[in-house]
Parts: C-alpha cells; structure tokens; sequence
C-alpha cells in the first residue's frame, strides 16, 4: 500500500512526455490529454470493474474524450477535478486510474476541439 | 396514492356536455406525463412552471423516494398530470431514486399508472450527455418530447442549436423553454398533447453492456456535431469561480465561513418573526383565559393546545431559513462543489463525498438527510451515512439549544461581532459534526472495513437561484413541517397535557399538582435513573414526549413548568423558569444529552422503512443512548467540578 503511494507520488512530481500514456489518477493539475482506454487499468472500489467503466462511460469519459485535470483536492491532491469537453466532472484517483490518456499539450487540445 | 384522488374536479370540461363527461373519466381523459432529465438540468424549475402551486409531494408507496406530482394546463385548457421523476444519466439504475425513474417509465412501478408522454429535459448548454439518455429512453418507445430548457442561457452564452435537425435525427419533437420565466411552457403542452394522441406501449428494455454505451455515445456525439455549434468563445465564469471556489485552501475557507454564517443567520435573523409569533400565541392563550371559565377545559385548550402548538410552530422561521440556504446552495451549483471539497475529510471518516450532501440536510431534519442517503449507492457507505445523519444538529434541536441557551448564556458579543449565544450553537454543531465524523470513522474502519463507493460527480455551471423556485421549495418544506406540528405534536401535547394534569391532587394537598400526576409518577420512576446526569424530574417527564419529537421537550417543559409553578412562575418565560430552576452544570449536561439522544421516533422510523429491517433503528437507538449518557454524565460532572 506505501509502496503504491510512494509510486504515485513520483508519477505526480515528473513531467510527462507528450504522446506519453498514463492512468488519469496519476496527472498533475493542468494536464491535458486525449482518453485512450476506459477500463482495464488498475482500479480500486468496491465495484466490479465492469460497473466502474459502464459509469464512467455514463458520465462521459469515452476513448477520444478530450481531458484536462483543473482541480486538486487539499489533501493528498485527491480528488480531482476533471474538464471533460464541455463539461467538469469530479472523481477520486482512485477511479481515474482506471482511465489512459495520452498526453498531449492544451494547444493540441483547442486543435482538435476545432476538428 | 395516484394522481386522481388529488385531481381537483375539471372545471366545466370545457363545453362538454354530461354525456360526455359520464363516457370519459377525467382518469381516463387526462394525460400522464413523466419529467426525466440528467441532474441539473432545471427538471424541478420546469416542473413548478408547469405546474405552478398545484402540486403535491407524497411517497412512492413502499418506498421513501419523494413522489412529485402536479397538475398542468395545456392552452386549450386541458388537464395534464405531471410527474417529476429523480434526476438520472441512465435507466441503469444504481440507487432507489433512478430505480424509481427507471420503473415509472418502463411501467414496472406497482401502482403508478405509466406515462402516457416522456417530456425529457436538458440544460441547452450541456447536451453532451442527455443525448444519450434520449436515445436510451427512445428504445423503450413512449412518445417523447425533448425540451431544451435554459434556452436564454445557451442564447446568451452563443450556442448555435439546429433545433430541426435535432428533431429529425432524434425522430421526435423539440421544445425551447425558459422555465423560470414560464417561456416555452405552452409550445410544450401543445407538443405533448399532440403526442398523447398516439399512445404506444413501452417495449422491453435491458441493461446496455458497455460496448452498447459506447456506440450510444458516438451515436449521440454524432448528432450533438451536426446540430450544436458551440460558442466562439466559450463561457469561463464558472472555470473562472471554480479556481476560487474549489481552490485547496481558498476554497475550504470559504465553505467554512458560508457555513458559519449560516448558522448566524439562522440564530438571529429568525428573531424578529419568532418573537411575533409568540407573542400572537400568547395573545391567543390570554384570550382563552379571559374568555372561557376557569376549569378543565380551559386548561387543556390554554395549556395543553395553545402553548403546545405555539411553541413548535414559533421555530417555522428559522427552519424556512435554514433550507433556504440548503436550496440556495442546490439551485446555484454550489453543493456538489461542497461534496468536492469534503470528500477526502469524508473519506477520512468513513464517509463518501456525496454524504456530504445528506448529511448537510440533517442539519435541518434527519428525515430528509436519512432519505437523501440513497444517491449514495453503495449499501455500506448509505448505512453508515444513515446511522451517523442523526448526530448533525437538526432543526427540532434548536428550539431545546435556544431554550437552554437564552436561560443560561448571557446575551453580549465576544471579539466586538461574534454572539455569545451564536458561539455556544455553533459549539454545538460542531460537536455533533465531530461525533458523526467519530462514529462512521469507527464503523467503517472497525466494522466495515473494505473498500467503498465510487466518487464520479458532474460538477454543473453555476446559476443564478430563481427566487420563485426557491420560494416555493422553502415553503413546501415549511409546510411539511407545519404538518407535522400540527398533527403529531398537537396529539402528544395533548397526551402531555393529560398526563400531567391528571389524576389532580387530591383535597388539601400541598406542592405543585403535577406532582400527582401520572407525568409526576413516571418522571420520579425514571428520576434515580438519570440523577447521576444531573437532570431532575421535570426533565425526565420531558424526555418522555420528546421522545416522539426533540421540540416537544420544549413544549413538556413548558406544560411541566407552567402546569407544576403557580402565580408569576407560569407567568414568567420558561427560560426564566429554567434559570431558577436549574443549575448550570444540569443545562449543559441536557445539552448534551441532545446532541447525541435518539430523541425522535420518527428518525428511528425512517431509518427502518429505508434499510427495511429493524436492525438499524435498534442499533441507532441503543448507541446513540449509550453516547448520550456518557456525554451528559461527562458533562455534568465536570461542570460540577468547575463550580457549574
């Protein structure tokens, strides 16, 4: 468990590459990115991972997707707040994980909104 | 519990002849239409624009989900019966309320006649995912109208909407309303008359796999990209509050002090109406003294019905003002932000964010608090928010806090601003917030340890309140309770009243003549019982009736007090009473007895009708007596120790 922690404090502080794919719940504030896969990453909760991808897919966070982290809770930076085109969505780390993007800088963003 | 036994009769039925009236039952005759909309959506706004003051909220039977039903009229002056069902993204179903939603509109619901139209509504700025609702709920193949509601809004903001288009890849028609100003109200009511002219029934619906959701969201993504232009330049208000309001640290204090003030307000800002309300119950009382002869009768009127009723309803302020910050803070957007900033304290305790939201409605009553629960889907998460919801501070306390506090703090500021009075409530408060928190640390982590419910929330645009709307929830809320006073306390002050007054002493006796009374009886039963607390018997028989609601203890002390003193004694205020009476470490000991006692059955039976066993009232009753005792024992005795 402290391991895992420790671990995702190291992804929170390193710069990501561009084109670099990651879990949501391991982005900094400000990072922007394109979701690449909804489920199958390594998620917590209760809930069986199926039920969490079918919710996160509810909400709006399908492959293609347009994401940019804008909010960070006090402690521990958790949860956050997601832009998620049009909209802004809240959820722990924890479910975000279970999110891929690939990173891309907000430039590309307002390009591919535009497409 | 249908619609029609509230319909009121139809007025003429417009020119129809009696014939026609016999051959077509006003049930038969009047279109059904269910609302279903995404959460924040303005679903409750258009439903009190359609329906304006007529309407009525009950419960689903068998469940506690709120029904919401009214009655509106199409511009030809037909009847239609509305149904305002809880606020989904899917039929999916995961709590009571979107179960109810998805029962009522696939026609599942035992005793809840099927919609004959689905008026789906959507925030015209946010139609991302509301498509896919539509498409979702257009397999099941009722006629539909899509209303487009805050138009204005999205006009404002530069959305460009191809509302033909929309209504020709959608295959149904669609509505532009404005609800807060009753815009587009008579388009809709045309449109779902037209509909109801072609009654389908609903076909078979099964859960979408989430491949199936994924197509339905392209699909819908699809048709948002051919119709929705959005703004050239997009609106950043919200973006730009949020980067305050949602700030770590800016954003905590600020929820802070909203909450801080709130409690000010509803200390002070009440005062004036509360004091006119006492004084016309007074009025009232004297009037009976002088009018009626001296006797039984006069007693149970003036002492029992009068004091009694008065005494519960003098509190109707500040209840409205309280859930007019709690309908303030929904309508503006600003509660899921809360449920944001709390999530991690929450979570820390136990708790799930979206608790945060019941647990803020128990401050005004654990009933609403105890049912709001069930947004929160995990059954874990919902018991634990439902066993600690009655430790937040609800309304029926502030009138017994009030009592003590007026007898025994003095009235003057601290730091120049701060009331005195205000501080020890808002202690209070923070006292039952700390236990709640303490209590669901311990459940969740001893008991229950494991993992728990997701945090995924929508976080709205903010907008502006519409007072009208929220006038009309502060006063629904207010009538409800209203209601209750009137029906279940007016009853147990009578039985009060009875209890205390009879049998009456017997010839030449000396002392007070609740003394020998039945109340006297059994409150000299339980006295050695609660003497290690510090309470005496006049508090003990209290306890007894504000057992069946906390502000009734107020109203038994005031029957005890003004049944058992003679002379200026029952003239005086009951908090002058209570000054002479009481020693200061036996008010702060019953003040904490209230923060913890289980002192309301309706708590308790609401908390069996949502868990639907009785496990969980008895589990609640017996540790929140537990916790009570200790606390008022603590108390009592360490005030002694300081020379209380």
């Amino acid at each position: 468990m402290a391991q895992a922690l420790f671990a995702k404090r190291r992804t929170l502080s390193e710069p990501q590459p561009l084109g670099a794919v990651l879990p949501l719940g391991g982005g900094a504030k400000g990072l922007c990115g394109v979701v690449v896969q909804v489920g199958g990453g390594a998620s917590g909760g209760g809930l069986e991972q199926a039920e969490l991808e079918r919710r996160l897919l509810e909400i709006g966070f399908v492959e293609g997707a347009r994401v940019e982290i804008v909010h960070e809770g006090m402690i521990g930076r958790d949860p956050i707040g997601v832009r998620l085109d049009d909209m802004c969505v809240a959820l722990r780390r924890r479910e975000a994980d279970a999110i891929l993007v690939r990173i891309c800088s907000k430039h590309d963003l307002s390009q591919e909104a535009g497409a | 519990m249908t619609l029609d036994s509230l319909a009121v009769p139809m007025d003429a039925a417009q020119g129809d002849g009696d014939a026609a009236l016999a051959s077509r039952k006003p049930s038969d005759a009047m279109l059904r239409v269910a609302l279903v909309g995404n959460p924040n959506c303005g679903k409750t706004a258009l439903f009190n624009a359609l329906t304006g003051s007529r309407q009525k909220v009950a419960n689903y039977p068998g469940v506690t989900v709120e029904r919401k039903s009214g009655l509106a009229h199409t511009p030809s002056g037909a009847q239609i019966s509305v149904l305002d069902l809880p606020g989904t993204y899917s039929l999916r179903a995961r709590s009571p309320d979107e179960v109810v939603t998805r029962d009522v509109v696939l026609g599942r619901l035992a005793g809840e006649t099927p919609p004959d139209v689905m008026i789906c509504v959507a925030d015209a700025t946010n139609l991302r995912l509301v498509l896919r609702l539509v498409l979702e709920l257009k397999q099941i193949g009722r006629p539909m109208v899509l209303v487009l509601n805050m138009f204005d809004i999205a006009e404002r903001q530069g959305w460009t909407i191809n509302l033909d288009r929309l209504s020709r890849d959608l295959g149904m028609p669609v509505v532009t309303t404005v609800a807060t100003r009753k815009r587009g109200v008579d388009q809709l009511m045309t449109a779902v008359q037209q509909l109801g002219q072609s009654i389908r029934q609903a076909e078979a619906w099964r859960e979408p796999t989430a491949a199936e959701i994924r197509t339905a969201h392209s699909d819908a993504e699809r048709i948002r990209k051919a119709c929705v232009k959005p703004p050239a330049r997009p609106d950043t208000l919200t973006g730009r509050l949020d980067s305050v309001l949602l700030h770590p640290v800016a954003g905590t204090a600020i929820l802070m002090v909203l909450l801080f003030f709130m409690f000010q307000a509803v200390f002070s800002w009440a005062q004036p109406l509360m004091d006119l309300i006492k004084a016309g119950f007074d009025a009232l009382s004297n009037l009976v003294n002088h009018t009626l002869p001296a006797g039984m009768l006069e007693s149970l009127i003036s002492d029992g019905i009068i004091s009694g009723v008065g005494s519960v309803l003098v509190f109707v302020p500040q209840i409205m003002i309280l859930f007019l910050f709690i309908i303030l803070l929904e309508d503006t957007g600003y509660m899921p932000r809360a449920a944001f900033l709390m999530d991690k304290i929450m979570g820390g305790a136990g708790l799930h964010g979206r608790a945060f939201i019941p647990l803020l409605s128990s401050f005004a009553c654990a009933i609403p608090g105890i049912m709001g629960a069930r947004v929160i889907d995990n059954r874990r998460d919902r018991l634990t928010t439902i066993l600690v919801a009655p430790l937040m501070t609800c309304s029926a306390r502030i009138p017994v806090y009030t009592l003590i506090i007026s007898a025994f703090v003095p009235n003057r500021s601290v730091w120049g601003f701060l009331s005195l009075q205000g501080v020890v409530m808002f202690g209070l408060y923070a006292a039952g917030i700390l236990s709640a928190l303490l209590v669901g640390f311990v459940v969740r982590k001893v008991f229950w340890r494991g993992t728990s419910e997701p945090f995924i929330m929508e976080l709205p645009a903010y907008k502006l309140p519409d007072w009208k709307n929220v006038l009309t929830g502060v006063l629904i809320r207010g009538k409800i309770f209203v209601k209750r006073a009137g029906t279940v306390i007016l009853g147990m002050m009578i039985v009060v009243w009875f209890l205390s007054t009879v049998p009456g002493p017997p010839p030449g006796a000396v002392g007070p003549a609740i003394n020998y009374s039945f109340a006297g009886m059994i409150g000299h039963f339980l006295e050695p019982a609660l003497h290690p607390i510090g309470f005496n018997w006049q508090i003990a028989v209290a306890l007894i009736p504000g057992l069946a609601a906390r502000e009734v203890a107020v109203a038994a002390l005031g029957t005890v007090y003004a049944v058992a003193g003679s002379g200026e004694a029952a003239m005086g205020p009951l908090a002058g009473v209570l000054h002479a009476h009481w020693s200061l470490a036996t008010a702060c000991s019953l003040l904490a007895w209230y923060v913890f006692a289980p002192q309301c059955a309706s708590t308790l039976g609401v908390i069996k009708r949502e868990t639907n066993s009785w496990t969980w009232p008895v589990v609640t009753f017996v540790y929140m007596m537990t916790l009570a005792y200790a606390a008022a024992f603590a108390t009592f005795h360490i005030a002694q120790a300081l020379g209380g």
